[in-house]
C-alpha cells in the first residue's frame, strides 16, 4: 500500500476560454491536514470537484489507496470514503437536521415485514450520536432552516462523518464562523485526524493554516507550485508563492484627509427588538470609517437599514445637515449613498446576466439617449473604463458575471456603485472570500475613493483589515453601538473588548 | 480569447445550437416538396397570421417568464377580450345581439376599451404577485378561473356572432397587395411592429434591463435601485393589454366568439417562449427566440394538417415536441459543468 492515502497527478481541466487547470497535483497522506492554498481563480476549488466526481477532467490519474480510480459522480466519491463540505452550503431548510444528513441514504425498515419504510428512530438517534461526535448540541428534529450559519455547517460536517469518510474536503469552512465557533471546528479536526482522516483544508486565512495543517499545497493559475512541510512555513512564504512576487505591504499606503462631518445617523433603532437599537454615528468626508464586531453584533442589519433594505421604527439619518428619508435602496441612491452588500451571491450578482448589465444597473439613466433610448456604446465605455481602471479580469463585457472569480466579481460590483458616484460608500465584508492579491487591489481601489473625498463606511470581520484600514473603527455588540476607537490606537484587543461588551 | 470563425463553423454552431429548428426546417423542405400547395402564399399567409396572434401572447407572457414569474391567466383574458369586443361591435341588424338598444359603437373606441380593460387585469395580476407576494403561478390560476367566470356570465356561455363588417374585413385586409400578388396578411404587420417594439423595449430601455436584472437576481435589483415592485406590475399590464390585442384581433378573425376562445392559449405560449429559449430560471430570453418558438409551433401544426394527420394527433406531437426541445436545449447549459 502506497504512503499516500489519495493522490492526484496530472490533472487538467479546461473550461470555455479558461484553463482551468494545467497538471496540477494532489498528495494526500492519512491522518493529516493538508490546507490547499491559492489565490481565487488558482484552481483550488475546481480541483476537489475533479475530486469529488463534480467535474470530469479532461485529463490526469487519480490514486485511491495505491490503486487508481476514476470517480464519474459524487455518489461513487461518498462510497469510496471521499466528502465534501462546500464552500457554499446547500442545505434543504424545510426538512429536519436528521434528514438533511441521511439524506439519499435514509435507515429502512420493513412495515409488517414487507413494505419498506424509512425508519425514522433510528434516523434521529444516530444523528444524536452523530451530533455529540462533532461535539453540537441541538435536535436533530429541529428544521435546517432555524439553525445558524455555522450551526449548519456542523450539520454538513456531522453528515461527512456519517459516510465514514477516509478523505474530508472542507472548502473555505470559517469564512462565516466566530472565533468560538472556529475552535470548535479545530477540534473537530482534531478528533477526525486522530481516526486517521485525510483533510483538505481551503481557506485564506493565514493564522488558521498555520495553526492547523501538517503539509500546505500552493497552486497557481491552475499549476501546482509545491507542496511544503506546514512547519517553519511564514505567512510571507506563503503569499509569495501563491501570488508568485514579493508583496511588501498587505495595506495600501493611505492618503485621504478626514474633513467635515458630512453624514449623521441619530438614535436608529430597528422595528425588530433584537436587531440594531439606538445607533448614532457620524462621518467625515473623506474617512474610512470601520465597522468591526462578531457575528450577529447587527453591523449588516444596521447598514442596511440605513440604505433602506431593512425597516427602522425610528431614528434620523442626515447628509449635510439635511434629514433623508429613506424607505427602500432607490431613495438612498438617490440621495448618493451606495452600499455594496455583504453575500455576492444573495444579493450582489446578476448571476445569468452580462458583465455590462451588471455594472450598468444601477445607473442606467445616465446612458439614455433622447431620454428612453439605452446608448449601448456608453455602456460599454462604462465596462471598458473599468476593467482598465480595476484590473477586472474578464474575457468580454458580454460574458456571464458568474463565471468570473469572486475577486473581478467584487470589483464589477464597486465599478457598478462607482458608476452613479456616491458621495457615502457603506461596504460590507468588501473582502470576504477574496484572495490576496485582489484584496490589495480592492485596499488601493477603496484608499482611492477617500483620498477624493468619498465618505466610506466598511464593515470587516477580518481584525488586521479594520485595523489597516480605518481612519476611526466603530464597535458594536449585540445590535449597539459600543464603542469608536481613533484607527492609529485601534488593536485587536481593545477592539475585541468593545466587541464582547454585553449587558 | 474571441476567435474569429468562419462562415461555415457559425453554421455548423448554429445547427448544434438549435437543433429543433433545423429538425423543423428539414421536416417542412420534404412536406413541402412532396405536398402540393405547401410552398404557396395562401398557406404562407394562414401561417402568418395565425403564428402573429399567438406571438402577440407570447411577447405578453415573456415579461412574466424572463422575472421567473408565469401567467396562466394569458389564454381566459384572451378569450375575454374576445367576447367583449364581439359583443361591443355587433351589428345593429344583427337578430341575435346581445344588447338590441345599443348603438353600433366604432372599431377603435371598443378597442381601446378592451385593451384598457387587458391592462386592468394585469395590473390586478401584477398587485396580487409583487404587493401580496403571492407566487405568480397561483395568483394567475386565481385569475384564470375568476377571467373565465367573467366571460360566461357575460356572454351567458352564448356563442356571439354578427360583427360589423368593418372590423372582421380590418382584421383580416391585407396590405402591399398589388397585381397579382395577394400582400401581407395585416395580424403579420401588426406581429412585426409588436415584435420589434419589444425587442426595443427589451434591449433598449431601462424598462427591459430592470426586466431581466429581476429576472437574474430580485434582491440584488432592488439593492441597485430598481423598483421591483413598479417594474413587475408594469411587466403584468404590458401583458394584458398583448392577451387583450390578441383577442381583439382573433375574435375579428373568426368572425364569432364563444367563452371557451383561448382555452390553453397561454400554455402555447409559455411553451413557445421556453422552446425560444426564455429560460425557466429567469433573466434569460429574446424576442428572435420567442419568435422562432412560436413558428416551431404553428409550423407544426400545418405540417401535420398537411399530411393529412387526424387532428387529434396535434396534441400528442406538441407535447413531445415541448419535452424534446426544451431537453435538448437545456443540454447547453448542462454541459457546461
Amino acid at each position: 500500500m502506497s504512503e499516500f492515502r489519495l493522490e492526484m497527478r496530472g490533472i487538467c481541466k479546461s473550461f470555455p476560454g479558461v484553463k482551468a487547470l494545467d497538471h496540477a497535483q494532489l498528495r494526500l497522506r492519512p491522518g493529516t491536514v493538508h490546507a490547499l492554498m491559492g489565490e481565487n481563480g488558482a484552481g483550488k476549488s475546481t480541483l476537489m470537484k475533479c475530486m469529488f466526481g463534480i467535474y470530469k477532467m479532461d485529463e490526469g490519474e487519480l490514486y485511491f489507496e495505491g490503486k487508481k480510480v476514476e470517480i464519474h459522480d459524487p455518489m461513487e466519491a461518498l462510497h469510496m470514503g471521499i466528502a465534501m463540505v462546500h464552500q457554499e452550503l446547500q442545505p434543504i431548510p424545510a426538512r429536519t437536521v436528521g434528514e438533511n444528513i441521511f439524506l439519499g441514504r435514509y435507515p429502512m425498515k420493513k412495515l409488517l415485514g414487507l413494505i419498506p419504510t424509512v425508519d425514522h428512530k433510528k434516523m434521529y438517534d444516530d444523528t444524536a450520536e452523530l451530533l455529540k461526535k462533532v461535539r453540537m448540541e441541538f435536535n436533530p428534529k429541529q428544521m435546517l432552516g432555524e439553525l445558524s450559519v455555522s450551526q449548519m455547517q456542523s450539520v454538513e460536517i456531522a453528515k461527512a462523518v456519517s459516510a465514514n469518510c477516509k478523505v474530508l474536503i472542507l472548502d473555505e469552512p470559517t469564512s462565516s464562523l466566530t472565533h468560538n465557533e472556529v475552535e470548535a471546528l479545530f477540534r473537530i479536526i482534531e478528533d477526525l485526524k486522530a481516526d486517521g482522516v485525510s483533510i483538505v483544508y481551503i481557506s485564506h486565512k493565514m493564522d488558521e493554516i498555520l495553526r492547523i495543517s501538517d503539509e500546505v499545497t500552493i497552486m497557481r493559475d491552475g499549476q501546482y507550485v509545491g507542496t511544503w512541510d506546514a512547519k517553519g512555513l511564514t505567512t510571507d512564504f506563503i503569499i509569495t508563492k501563491m501570488v508568485g512576487r514579493e508583496l511588501t505591504n498587505l495595506f495600501p499606503k493611505r492618503e485621504n484627509v478626514p474633513g467635515e462631518v458630512v453624514f449623521e445617523v441619530d438614535n436608529f433603532t430597528s422595528i425588530n427588538p433584537k436587531s440594531f437599537r439606538n445607533a448614532s454615528f457620524q462621518l467625515r468626508k473623506g474617512e474610512i470609517l470601520g465597522v468591526g464586531g462578531l457575528v450577529g453584533a447587527q453591523r449588516t442589519e444596521l447598514m442596511e437599514g440605513i440604505f433602506g433594505i431593512r425597516s427602522h421604527s425610528s431614528g434620523v439619518i442626515k447628509y449635510k445637515g439635511k434629514e433623508l428619508k429613506i424607505n427602500r435602496p432607490k431613495d438612498a441612491i438617490d440621495q448618493g449613498i451606495a452600499m455594496l452588500t455583504e453575500d455576492r451571491r444573495a444579493s450582489g450578482i446578476l448571476g445569468v446576466l452580462s458583465i455590462a448589465d451588471n455594472i450598468s444597473v444601477a445607473s442606467l439613466k445616465q446612458y439614455l439617449d433622447y431620454g428612453f433610448c439605452i446608448n449601448d456604446k456608453k455602456v460599454e465605455n462604462l465596462v471598458q473604463e473599468n476593467v482598465a481602471k480595476m484590473n477586472i479580469k474578464t474575457p468580454s463585457s458580454k460574458t456571464q458575471i458568474q463565471s468570473l472569480s469572486g475577486g473581478n466579481q467584487q470589483k464589477v460590483l464597486i465599478g457598478r456603485w462607482l458608476a452613479n458616484d456616491p458621495d457615502v460608500l457603506i461596504l460590507d465584508e468588501p473582502t470576504r472570500g477574496i484572495d490576496v492579491g485582489a484584496k490589495y487591489e480592492i485596499y488601493c481601489i477603496i484608499a482611492d475613493l477617500a483620498k477624493q473625498g468619498k465618505s466610506i463606511i466598511m464593515i470587516s470581520s477580518e481584525m488586521a483589515e479594520l485595523i489597516g484600514m480605518s481612519d476611526r473603527v466603530m464597535v458594536m455588540c449585540d445590535g449597539k453601538v459600543t464603542g469608536f476607537i481613533d484607527g492609529k490606537d485601534a488593536s485587536q484587543e481593545n477592539i475585541m473588548e468593545l466587541a464582547t461588551k454585553f449587558d | 480569447m474571441k476567435t474569429k470563425k468562419s462562415v461555415p463553423q457559425r453554421i455548423l454552431a448554429y445547427i448544434k445550437g438549435n437543433p429543433i429548428v433545423v429538425i423543423l426546417t428539414i421536416v417542412c423542405l420534404i412536406v413541402g416538396f412532396n405536398v402540393e400547395n405547401f410552398f404557396s402564399w395562401g398557406n404562407f399567409n394562414n401561417l402568418a397570421s395565425n403564428t402573429a396572434v399567438r406571438f402577440l401572447i407570447a411577447l405578453g407572457v415573456s415579461g412574466c417568464l424572463i422575472t421567473k414569474g408565469t401567467d396562466l391567466s394569458a389564454g381566459r383574458q384572451v378569450g375575454l377580450a374576445a367576447c367583449i369586443a364581439g359583443v361591443l361591435l355587433q351589428r345593429a341588424d344583427y337578430s341575435g345581439r346581445m344588447f338590441p338598444n345599443m348603438p353600433e359603437m366604432n372599431m377603435w373606441v371598443v378597442l381601446l376599451i378592451v385593451l384598457i380593460m387587458g391592462g386592468c387585469i394585469g395590473g390586478i395580476n401584477g398587485l396580487i404577485i409583487s404587493k401580496l407576494n403571492v407566487p405568480p403561478f397561483i395568483a394567475t390560476l386565481g385569475t384564470q378561473t375568476i377571467v373565465y367566470g367573467i366571460a360566461l356570465v357575460f356572454t351567458d356561455a352564448q356563442p356571439i356572432g354578427g360583427f360589423q363588417k368593418s372590423y372582421t374585413q380590418f382584421v383580416n385586409g391585407k396590405l402591399f397587395a398589388v397585381g397579382n400578388f395577394p400582400g401581407f396578411s395585416f395580424l403579420l404587420i401588426i406581429a412585426m411592429i409588436f415584435g420589434f417594439l419589444f425587442w426595443f423595449i427589451y434591449n433598449k430601455m431601462t424598462h427591459g434591463k430592470y426586466m431581466y436584472a429581476i429576472g437574474g437576481n430580485e434582491v440584488a435589483a432592488e439593492v441597485s435601485g430598481v423598483n421591483t415592485v413598479a417594474s413587475k406590475i408594469l411587466i403584468y399590464v404590458t401583458a394584458g393589454i398583448m392577451y387583450a390585442l390578441a383577442g381583439f384581433l382573433l375574435a375579428g378573425k373568426a368572425g364569432g366568439a364563444t367563452s371557451a376562445l383561448g382555452n390553453g392559449y397561454e400554455l402555447e405560449a409559455i411553451a413557445g417562449c421556453t422552446i425560444g429559449g426564455v429560460s425557466t430560471t429567469g433573466g434569460i430570453g429574446t424576442v428572435s427566440g420567442i419568435l422562432v418558438g412560436v413558428l416551431v409551433f404553428e409550423l407544426l401544426k400545418i405540417v401535420l394538417q398537411f399530411l393529412g394527420v387526424n387532428p387529434y394527433y396535434n396534441y400528442i406531437v406538441q407535447g413531445l415536441v415541448i419535452v424534446v426541445a426544451v431537453a435538448l436545449d437545456i443540454r447547453k447549459y448542462v454541459a457546461k459543468k
